[in-house]
């Protein structure tokens, strides 16, 4: 009995042995080099797989930046700055400055200023919805409120509120990957460069309708009067398709813009309450960030 | 008993107006007419606002080869030129024109004669049809000038007529091939002539048996038409499906019937060529079935193109209070209209009035993986894995799966015991696809 053990582990012993040598020089023969800095890059980047640098994962993101020759171009929203600044050291490059984007929803259609015209039971899905019919409401550019958007964040950065029927957006969970802006199949989320306390001002319309047409779809609609970019003096407004866009590059916050909007299409998130004075005139928009 | 090889379903028939005769419907105070009622290019308006219109007088002319005119069904005063949420759930472009009166324009004869001798060219035809705004009136309304007109090195040898008529509720061409049996059959002759073909059948779904009888018996005096009968079974009506059926032909996929040297018309469109042709009549009514289980007065209505649905329902004895969705069209392929101010296009074969209890949607369970969908399908495709690419954005691979030979009959959706949205995400996808696919041409 004891004389079979010791033959069985010895032949499986030496067999092992063999097999190990063998393996050891195909693994010689066949040994890919990889750069150790791959590794190094990857263990400081955010390992959120969230494809906001535009590549696949953090791997591939990795890669590019043991390849690339300059960082132009390569910027992992996630770790912003410093993340970039420590794959810099290992690289012993120097990482540009990019400024940090935050995602802002470019409607404000909330069911107060877009009624509801008819009810879509069907598959909870946005593109479904787009590709269907016009929507829920009679603005064929606004949100469908079927939180495609939210689903695609990665983050835990938006919600659905149920009373506006509109995706919020966390500003301090919001890195800013785009993952939401290729999710939405009507385009309304744009990455803006962040401010000063996440102060923001920019026109939450998407309607590209003429004036009549897009309010009468909804009450706070873009109607391209054009007042706005008149009371910029900082040529920070433009007007394409029927629809204002404000150049967050060239925005000074001066918040003459949103005063001037008479369908209060212009948003002023996270301002201190404007003097009692203009405040008689002018709706300020309160948003609280913590919610 | 003919019929398709593969696929199909049998959902109830509830053909409740199947013994209602047509009656016309009285004319609408206003009515809103879409520059875009078939597939291609819209028309380009040709009237102004304040202009003065008969009825059959062209308002908006086509432009480029898929296209068609459309013409005014009321006469009156053009009101204004504004955008309208139309059947297909969009806005579109619609002439709007206040009713007064009834004047037709003068070349229209009104006589109640039956001419059946054919004084023009094959041109001429297909000429006429683009003139009279004529499109396939089964529902996917392609303009008939262009089916009509063979492309050079492609041969047509059998023109096939479409009656069968599968989709649950509708009757409009039931009753048609009843009452204008005579105009239908003719209308084919047309048809025939402008293809240079010499045969032509007639398909009806043996549902319908005084239908084929009415047809069969009056097809003998035309030469070159015979009526044939099919199986009853959804989507028998369908373009390939008809044509496997009946000349046992298969239509290779992303291929047209032309390929196999046939080409379908529906009963509809006959009789519409025939009024084109024969009495110059362009195409700004057509037979609508007004018809849901709680309805009341459930019928057949010849409805000028542009009337408010709302019209049509207050002749049926209105709304009934259960009305859970107002269907555009057949209950399988058609669309809930969002609201009833939608007007009647050339493309609307019936409304139906679906209660509340049986429009809703039942829960998105898991697929079993029981294969119903891909029995059902009629064309060989797959639809739990369409689906499953259409929902991952796995387009390209859904394009390799023929996603796009996908006719939208909805059997899979109709069988599936999950309750999964099959044709909801094939449709996405389809889009998706042929968008794709289009950039790829253009660039």
């Amino acid at each position: 009995m004891g004389h079979t053990i010791i033959i069985t582990v010895i032949t499986l012993g030496l067999l092992a042995l063999f097999a190990a040598v063998i393996l050891y020089f195909i693994a010689q023969k066949f040994k890919v080099f990889e750069d150790p800095r791959i590794d190094e890059v990857l263990a400081v980047l955010p390992a959120a797989n969230c494809g906001g640098c535009g590549f696949a994962g953090c791997r591939n993101f990795a890669e590019a930046i043991v390849k690339a020759e300059i960082f132009e171009g390569l910027n992992c929203p996630v770790g912003g700055a410093p993340i970039m600044e420590e794959a810099a050291k290992i690289m012993g490059k120097v990482a540009p400055v990019v400024d940090p984007l935050v995602a802002v929803l470019l409607c404000n259609g909330t069911p107060e200023h877009r009624p509801h015209t008819s009810v879509y039971d069907g598959v909870p899905d946005c593109r479904i919805a787009h590709n269907l019919y016009i929507g829920e409401t009679d603005c064929s550019y606004g949100c469908l409120g079927k939180s495609d958007c939210v689903r695609a964040c990665p983050f835990g950065a938006m919600y659905m509120n149920t009373g506006t029927g509109l995706p919020v957006i966390l500003d301090d969970k919001c890195v800013a990957c785009g993952n939401c802006v290729k999710a939405c199949p009507r385009n309304l989320i744009e990455l803006r460069k962040k401010a000063k306390k996440d102060r923001k001002i920019y026109v939450a319309c998407s309607n590209c309708d003429k004036g009549g047409p897009a309010r009468r779809a909804c009450k706070v609609a873009c109607i391209a009067c054009s007042k706005c970019e008149k009371a910029c003096k900082f040529d920070a407004i433009t007007i394409v398709n029927n629809l204002a866009y404000i150049d967050a590059t060239k925005c000074t916050f001066c918040r003459k813009c949103v005063t001037e909007c008479p369908t209060n299409s212009i948003l002023e998130i996270n301002f201190p309450p404007r003097k009692p004075a203009v405040e008689t005139e002018v709706e300020v928009v309160k948003v609280n960030p913590d919610v | 008993m003919k019929t398709f090889p593969v696929g199909g379903v049998h959902p109830p028939e509830n053909k409740i107006t199947a013994g209602t005769a047509i009656k016309h419907l009285p004319l609408p105070a206003s009515v809103a007419i879409p520059v875009s009622q078939h597939i291609g290019e819209p028309a380009v308006v040709e009237v102004n606002k304040g202009d003065t219109v008969k009825t059959g007088q062209v308002i908006a002319r086509s432009k480029g080869f898929v296209s068609t005119n459309i013409h005014s069904s009321v006469s009156g005063k053009v009101s204004k030129i504004d955008t309208i949420l139309d059947s297909t759930g969009f806005r579109q472009t619609a002439v709007f024109i206040d009713t007064e009166g009834d004047e037709w324009l003068e070349t229209i004869d009104r006589t109640d004669s039956i001419p059946a001798g054919i004084k023009f060219s094959s041109e001429e035809i297909i000429k006429k049809c683009l003139e009279s705004g004529i499109v396939g009136l089964g529902g996917a309304t392609f303009p008939s000038h262009v089916k009509l007109t063979v492309p050079a090195g492609k041969r047509c040898d059998t023109l096939i007529i479409n009656g069968a008529e599968c989709e649950p509720y509708l009757t409009s061409d039931h009753r048609l091939m009843l009452e204008k049996a005579r105009e239908i059959l003719i209308g084919t002759s047309i048809l025939m002539k402008a293809l240079k073909v010499n045969k032509a059948l007639i398909g009806i779904e043996n549902n319908k048996p005084d239908a084929i009888s009415q047809l069969s018996g009056l097809a003998k005096e035309f030469q070159g038409i015979t009526v044939h009968s099919l199986k009853v079974k959804y989507p028998q009506g369908a373009e390939k499906q008809l044509i496997k059926a009946l000349i046992n032909r298969e239509v290779p996929s992303g291929r047209l019937p032309l390929d196999v040297n046939a080409v379908v018309h529906n009963v509809g469109t006959a009789f519409a060529v025939y009024e084109a042709v024969q009495k110059n009549k362009p195409l700004f009514e057509r037979v609508v079935t007004i018809t849901g289980r709680s309805v009341l007065n459930p019928g057949n209505y010849f409805v000028r193109t542009g009337t408010p649905v709302r019209s049509l329902i207050e002749a049926a004895g209105g709304l009934p209070e259960d009305t859970g969705k107002v269907i555009s069209g057949g209950p399988m392929m058609g669309k809930a209209i969002p609201n009833i101010d939608v007007p009647v296009v050339k493309g609307t074969s019936g409304i139906v009035l679906i209660p509340r209890n049986e429009s809703e949607r039942t829960v998105i369970r898991p697929c079993i993986r029981c294969a119903k969908c891909v029995a059902a399908c009629a064309l060989n495709l797959e639809p739990y894995l369409l689906m499953a690419l259409s929902e991952k954005n796995e387009f390209e691979r859904a394009e390799r799966e023929r996603i796009t030979d996908c006719m939208e009959c909805g059997s899979c959706s109709y069988t599936c015991p999950a309750g999964r949205p099959l044709l909801d995400y094939i449709r996405l996808g389809k889009a998706t696809v042929i968008k794709m696919a289009r950039k790829r041409m253009s660039n």
